[in-house]
């Protein structure tokens, strides 16, 4: 069995590593993943049989993924049945096949605790006043877990309260929004919420009702994909231009990730990167799968150290992107930076949720 | 009440959960009550009863009752 090298990377700051150390760490636990896979999920066996060797690997790029829709056909984990307390679902719209993740006590826990390390290095240590455009019944249902549900109840750990901004049929309630003003508009507090959402219920309804709230002390994250949005052809930067020109918001962070790898999420600096943390690596390959260099578009690939109950530590996505560097971000975090493309071109359309 | 009768009352109230159903071994996840969202009102419950504030971190590391009584030392809430 591989050392397992979580626990060094765990005592690291999630951006402090710099790619030569990072890619040590990364790659140990990597060929870990592979070989706890290998010994307790059985059709991850027979894949990686059939595709190649469960031998371990010198470079990240030499290790087998996995595409990303085999976990809509085939029920993936390495754990024991009665060991399953969570399974998340991608949130495909009717007729279509979602994914499927299972959970154990210690993956569930690494993903909220990852996720509070990266999601902490943007805005601090304290909980804030929380504004969720989203309705509450979306996380009530506790059998139901949508990436959204997932999405919403994962970053309620930085909540000090919260307000949901939508009604219960997801129309916009302006009286919720005046009293969470009046209450928490003077101070830090946050705006989270679905990128479509945020666009949709939440800036076009106070550019139709021509409201003026001044929201200069928010920091908004989004997150869950582009997709919905491109009928509309808004890009990040004209987002980014209404929000500033509509309510005064000048810290927007998307993010980017999967339900398959839910917690290493990809968060999008002040400089506009969407940067990897020590828990995540990114490699574009291109229509032959082979690599692609920085710059190049082509397909994204994943990696994610978290991933011990089910396989989903290394998968091929369906959405495009390219590098834009390697430690070198004017932000000051190391890794790899890149940014996201939209899904590819004839890939099967999937939910919402898991796109950017 | 002492600290420890508010501390259980918080749990309780905090989880929805019925008196008989508590026990000093609760655990993160072990029960449907607990879960992400009986979490976070776990939380406030244990912030109102104490007059405190916790942090992000304590949140996540809070995986037990017992657990739970470590992390509240550091509020100067002594259980």
């Amino acid at each position: 069995m591989f050392a397992d090298t979580i626990e060094t990377i765990d005592q690291c700051a999630p951006f402090a590593l710099k790619e030569a150390e990072k890619n040590k760490l990364f790659l140990n636990r990597i060929n870990y993943l592979n070989q706890h896979h290998y010994e307790n999920c059985a059709p991850y066996q027979n894949i990686i049989n059939f595709l190649g060797s469960d031998k371990p690997v010198k470079q990240l790029s030499d290790a087998q993924y996995l595409p990303v829709q085999l976990f809509k056909h085939k029920e993936l984990y390495s754990i024991k049945n009665e060991d399953i307390v969570k399974t998340m679902t991608s949130s495909g719209t009717s007729g279509q096949q979602v994914s499927k993740i299972f959970l154990d006590k210690k993956t569930a826990n690494k993903q909220t605790k990852v996720l509070s390390k990266i999601v902490k290095d943007f805005i601090g240590g304290k909980r804030l006043p929380m504004l969720i455009i989203d309705t509450i019944d979306t996380i009530k249902k506790r059998s139901a877990f949508s990436a959204r549900t997932a999405a919403i109840r994962g970053f309620s750990i930085f909540a000090k309260s919260q307000y949901f901004l939508l009604n219960g049929d997801l129309s916009f309630n302006e009286n919720t929004l005046h009293e969470f003003h009046s209450k928490f508009s003077h101070e830090p507090f946050l705006i989270f919420g679905f990128t479509s959402f945020i666009y949709e219920k939440f800036i076009s309804e106070l550019e139709k009702r021509n409201l003026n709230y001044d929201l200069s002390q928010a920091t908004l994250i989004h997150g869950g994909g582009w997709k919905k949005l491109e009928s509309k052809a808004i890009s990040n930067h004209a987002y980014k231009e209404k929000l500033k020109s509509l309510c005064n918001i000048t810290r927007v962070h998307n993010y980017y990730g999967m339900v398959e790898q839910t917690g290493s999420i990809f968060m999008e600096c002040e400089e506009g990167r969407l940067h990897c943390s020590n828990y995540s690596d990114i490699l574009i390959r291109d229509e032959h799968f082979q690599l692609c260099g920085h710059g190049e578009n082509g397909l994204i690939q994943l990696l994610s150290l978290l991933p011990g109950s089910y396989p989903g530590h290394n998968i091929l996505t369906e959405d495009m992107g390219k590098i834009i560097g390697i430690d070198d971000c004017p932000c000051g975090r190391k890794g790899k930076t890149f940014q996201a493309l939209g899904r590819a071109a004839q890939a099967e359309l999937r939910g919402c949720s898991d796109v950017s | 009440m002492s600290n420890d009768d508010i501390y259980r009352q918080a749990f309780i109230e905090g989880l929805s959960i019925e008196e008989n159903e508590f026990n000093e071994e609760l655990e993160y996840n072990t029960i449907v009550e607990w879960d992400s969202i009986g979490h976070m009102s776990l939380m406030s419950a244990l912030e109102d009863a104490f007059n405190i504030s916790l942090d992000t971190d304590d949140i996540v590391d809070f995986s037990s009752f017992q657990k739970g009584k470590e992390i509240l030392q550091k509020y100067q809430v002594a259980i």
